[in-house]
């Protein structure tokens, strides 16, 4: 780009002079306003805004929290209780917050499901895809370190049985696991590195959403048929289509996560948690939260414990490289018949070690965690690199618009003719 | 375009199967597995439910449990004798009751601790110190306080009012020990905490009869309130979120539909 | 990956006609339907700004004091101990109150100042409630410096009341600025008399 001014095609003047300078404007009309989005998405692709609006609202409401929290193990129970009895809205904020990380898994855990079942981790989103993975690791972290801050039983139990998962590690073990610490057990001053990394964290999650956004920018989004748009009768400008049908997604959204704040707030927790802490008496049945038990049920279906910290953490990584084990060309599961039924599977293993991880690591339940394991392995690892090769896939329509326009009836009204308009 | 559909509703519906079995299979079960899973009776509280309330002469009644049986051991340091004014008594009530108690204060002039009638801006005294003293006067066990006794017990009130009313003789062969009670809803059913509630143990000023069930409901009322004391705030601020949140549901639909016209898909 | 995908911006930057189609005027009968659009939008939008607005107000709310500190703004003073002569500091709302135990010579100095002497004319009796018994916010109203002239040993000002070691400000014995950049008198906080010895600020 040459130096000088940018040839700004706003008409207001004070955002002209400002984008000639600074052109946001012109980017937030090029990304959001004209962006070309293929034309045939369904609710699923409402969810990376879902995300999005999610995240925000936790920074908001984590914000105000931390006005009132006391990073200290003699005060941080009686700090939130303070929030929820005193503040003015204080249980309204802790609710949101608390129910919001809930629904941020929910909505990550689906926006995921959705691009594997359409293959959009595949070539050319492969880094698209890595970055999301960064995401979700980035938010386990935060959502483990939130869960302490509140010094209830479960926090703190759950900070011990979790960082001492890296004691696993062969002879750094123990000394990486009291560096963590900053002490002999978890105790004030991992609190408080607790809180700090809890505040930190969710900012450069937002920086990797960022570089999410802007690599999803390049390579332009994928879509229910998996196919590329070929033109301009393939794609609408994001902005008013997109904008409005997100919007409708976001109220919906809304009202699950409202029903849940304002009706059943501690449903999704542990009522163990609002018992103080206490290091001499562990609760009789530790559980992670929800979004955790998948990953838990796979920790504990190996008895080896090295082996089930390798697998658990494996259990993630494996989504870093899943888009060289697919080795089909086509992306959507739509044309792809035993592909899908796989995936389905997968799904369903995937809810089972979600049961499983809540219940005692007992007969039976360690033994269909363990089948569960490992067709949740076998999917990544055996499965998807055959298919790519066995499978025969049903043939893939021409162009995104040729479905549509098979249907007969009257032709492509000016969707794209008319961009710039308001809604 | 039909088979996408379809496909779409394939993942939706194994989306929704798979979270609804694993939710409804997952979450009542941290209350089962400590231990062996002992069913609750249903109270019935007029808090249950969605929009439920807190019955304010139970609430009241409740107190009087609270401060005559329990408070001797079971602090409630998170409620401040101010907040009484909730559950329907007034300010000069509240005033009173707080003056029957006597807390610490300190240091004075002299840097000494001193006791004093309490205000209204007190927190609820402390029966004990701190834990030791607690469990060196309690048999070696420790009072929880109950502030959020309801909510840090899976299914809390129903749970409360079984405890309160489950102190029944041991079934023969039982194994009880030393200074242990036998409670027919307590997870192993040794509980250190005797049946503190006989028919009669407090005498109601509004005449309620004191039988050992109404007791226990009153009780776990005001504890329930305790726990909780924005449900109904929360509640009733619910319901306007949620009619707003349909009505821009309806509207953004609108739009949408508006917006996507011209639109084949 | 290039042959694949459509660069941004090829729809907007395309032709602006109707290169895929229709009559630009299929969609809707023109005006009328336009006209709803914008209305159910504006409606909308409008609704959707209600709400935001009514999910910013807790946030705000919550930065204001909560219940437990409002609940601690009253603070109870026994004035029995206080000798004529001395005063006392006791805190309220985090701020210190002056209570000082007047002699007859400071409420005589106070009584006899003319009003127009003053940068802020108070008559004393407006500042007392009990002639011998004055009770001020110890807090410079200039930039919220503390004043001295509380312990015997303080520097009282020319007045013999207060002075601010911060900027040279001097109070009279009924705490009223006389000279210095303080724009006003100390203020008198809120109080009553419980009993004749006993009073509660707030």
């Amino acid at each position: 780009m040459a130096i000088g001014l940018h040839d700004s095609t706003i008409q207001n003047p004070v955002l002209r002079w400002v984008d000639q300078r600074l052109p946001v404007f012109t980017m937030m009309q090029k990304e959001y306003g004209t962006f070309p989005t293929p034309r045939n998405f369904n609710y699923f692709w409402n969810f990376g805004a879902l995300a999005m609006v999610t995240l925000m609202i936790m920074i908001a409401t984590g914000v105000f929290l931390s006005m009132n929290y006391t990073p200290h193990t003699a005060h941080a129970f009686d700090s939130v209780e303070r929030i929820m009895r005193d503040v003015n809205y204080g249980w309204l904020i802790r609710y949101v917050h608390m129910n919001g990380a809930s629904m941020f898994f929910i909505v990550v855990f689906i926006h995921i499901w959705r691009g594997m079942y359409y293959g959009s981790y595949k070539a050319p989103r492969e880094l698209l895809w890595i970055l999301g993975v960064v995401i979700f690791l980035l938010m386990m972290a935060t959502a483990f370190m939130g869960y302490v801050l509140p010094w209830g039983q479960m926090s703190f139990w759950g900070a011990t049985v979790i960082t001492n998962l890296f004691s696993a590690i062969p002879l750094v073990g123990e000394s990486i696991v009291i560096w963590l610490w900053g002490g002999f057990s978890v105790d004030n001053p991992t609190l408080n590195r607790f809180f700090s990394l809890h505040y930190l964290l969710p900012f450069m999650i937002a920086g990797v959403v960022f570089l999410h956004v802007a690599a999803l920018h390049i390579t332009g989004s994928n879509n229910p048929l998996g196919i590329d748009p070929k033109g301009p009768q393939d794609t609408l400008p994001f902005h008013p289509y997109y904008t409005a049908k997100d919007s409708v997604g976001l109220v919906v959204y809304f009202i699950v996560f409202a029903f849940l704040v304002f009706f059943m707030p501690n449903y999704l927790g542990h009522a163990d948690n609002y018992i103080p802490a206490n290091p001499l008496v562990t609760p009789a049945h530790i559980v992670p939260e929800w979004y955790f038990l998948p990953f838990y049920a796979i920790l504990r279906a190996v008895p080896d414990k090295l082996g089930g910290v390798l697998l658990m953490f494996g259990s993630i990584a494996v989504l870093f490289v899943l888009p060289w084990l697919d080795t089909s060309p086509v992306r959507s599961m739509r044309f792809r018949p035993v592909a899908k039924w796989s995936l389905y599977l997968w799904l369903v293993s995937f809810f089972v070690l979600m049961w499983a991880g809540a219940k005692p690591a007992d007969e039976p339940y360690v033994t269909i965690s363990r089948i569960a394991t490992a067709y949740y392995f076998a999917y990544f690892l055996v499965i998807l690199p055959l298919l790519g090769r066995l499978e025969r896939p049903l043939s893939l329509p021409e162009s995104i618009a040729m479905p549509v326009l098979r249907g007969g009836g009257p032709v492509l009204a000016g969707a794209a003719a008319k961009p710039m308009e308001k809604a | 375009m039909r088979d996408v559909k379809r496909g779409f509703r394939n993942l939706i519906g194994a989306l929704v199967l798979g979270a609804a079995t694993t939710l409804g299979a997952t979450l009542p079960t941290p209350a089962q597995a400590a231990g062996e899973a002992i069913p609750l009776p249903n109270a019935g509280f007029s808090f249950a439910g969605f929009f439920g309330t807190f019955d304010r002469g139970a609430a009241q009644r409740g107190l009087q449990v609270y401060k005559e049986v329990c408070a001797a051991c079971h602090g409630m340091y998170h409620l401040s004798y101010r907040n009484l004014t909730e559950i329907g008594l007034s300010e000069d009530q509240v005033r009173a009751i707080a003056a029957s108690v006597e807390v610490r204060d300190g240091p004075n002039d002299m840097g000494e601790m001193f006791d004093r009638p309490a205000r209204l801006s007190d927190r609820f005294r402390r029966p004990f110190a701190n834990e030791l003293a607690a469990r060196a006067a309690n048999n070696g066990a420790y009072p929880p306080d109950l502030s959020t006794i309801t909510k840090a017990r899976a299914n809390g009130a129903n749970y409360l009012h079984a405890l309160l009313t489950g102190y029944v003789d041991p079934p023969p062969g039982f194994a009880l020990a030393d200074g242990m009670h036998y409670n027919a809803y307590f997870p192993g059913h040794q509980i250190a905490m005797p049946n503190v509630l006989n028919p009669d143990q407090v005498e109601y000023a509004d005449g309620t009869a004191a039988t050992v069930d109404q007791m226990a409901r009153d009780v776990t009322t005001f504890l329930a309130w305790a726990a909780e004391p924005e449900t109904e705030q929360r509640r009733a601020m619910g319901i306007k979120m949620m009619l707003f949140l349909i009505v821009l549901g309806g509207l953004t639909y609108a739009v949408k539909r508006k917006v996507w016209a011209d639109v084949k898909h | 990956m290039a042959e694949t995908m459509v660069p941004p911006g090829v729809t907007s930057g395309g032709p602006a006609g109707a290169p895929h189609g229709a009559p630009h005027g299929s969609h809707g009968g023109a005006a009328e339907g336009e006209t709803r659009r914008d209305f159910l939008t504006l409606t909308t939008a409008a609704f959707a700004a209600v709400g935001v607005g009514a999910v910013v107000w807790p946030f705000i709310s919550s930065m204001n004091p909560a219940r437990d500190v409002l609940a601690l703004a009253s603070t109870e003073v026994d004035l029995s101990p206080i000798a004529v002569g001395q005063a006392v500091t006791v805190v309220w709302r985090g701020k210190p109150v002056f209570v000082r135990h007047r002699t007859a010579e400071d409420i005589q100095a106070a009584r006899a100042t003319p009003l127009s002497e003053l940068k802020d004319p108070a008559p004393d009796q407006s500042r007392v409630q009990r002639d011998q018994w004055l009770v001020v916010v110890g807090v410079c109203t200039h930039l919220g410096c503390v004043p001295l002239g509380q312990r015997p040993t303080d520097a009282k000002g020319n007045f013999d009341g207060w002075f601010c070691p911060c900027h040279g400000s001097h109070y009279d014995t009924s705490g009223r600025i006389r000279i210095g950049p303080a724009p006003l008198n100390l203020p008198v906080p809120d109080y009553t008399f419980t009993s004749d010895t006993q009073i509660r600020i707030g």
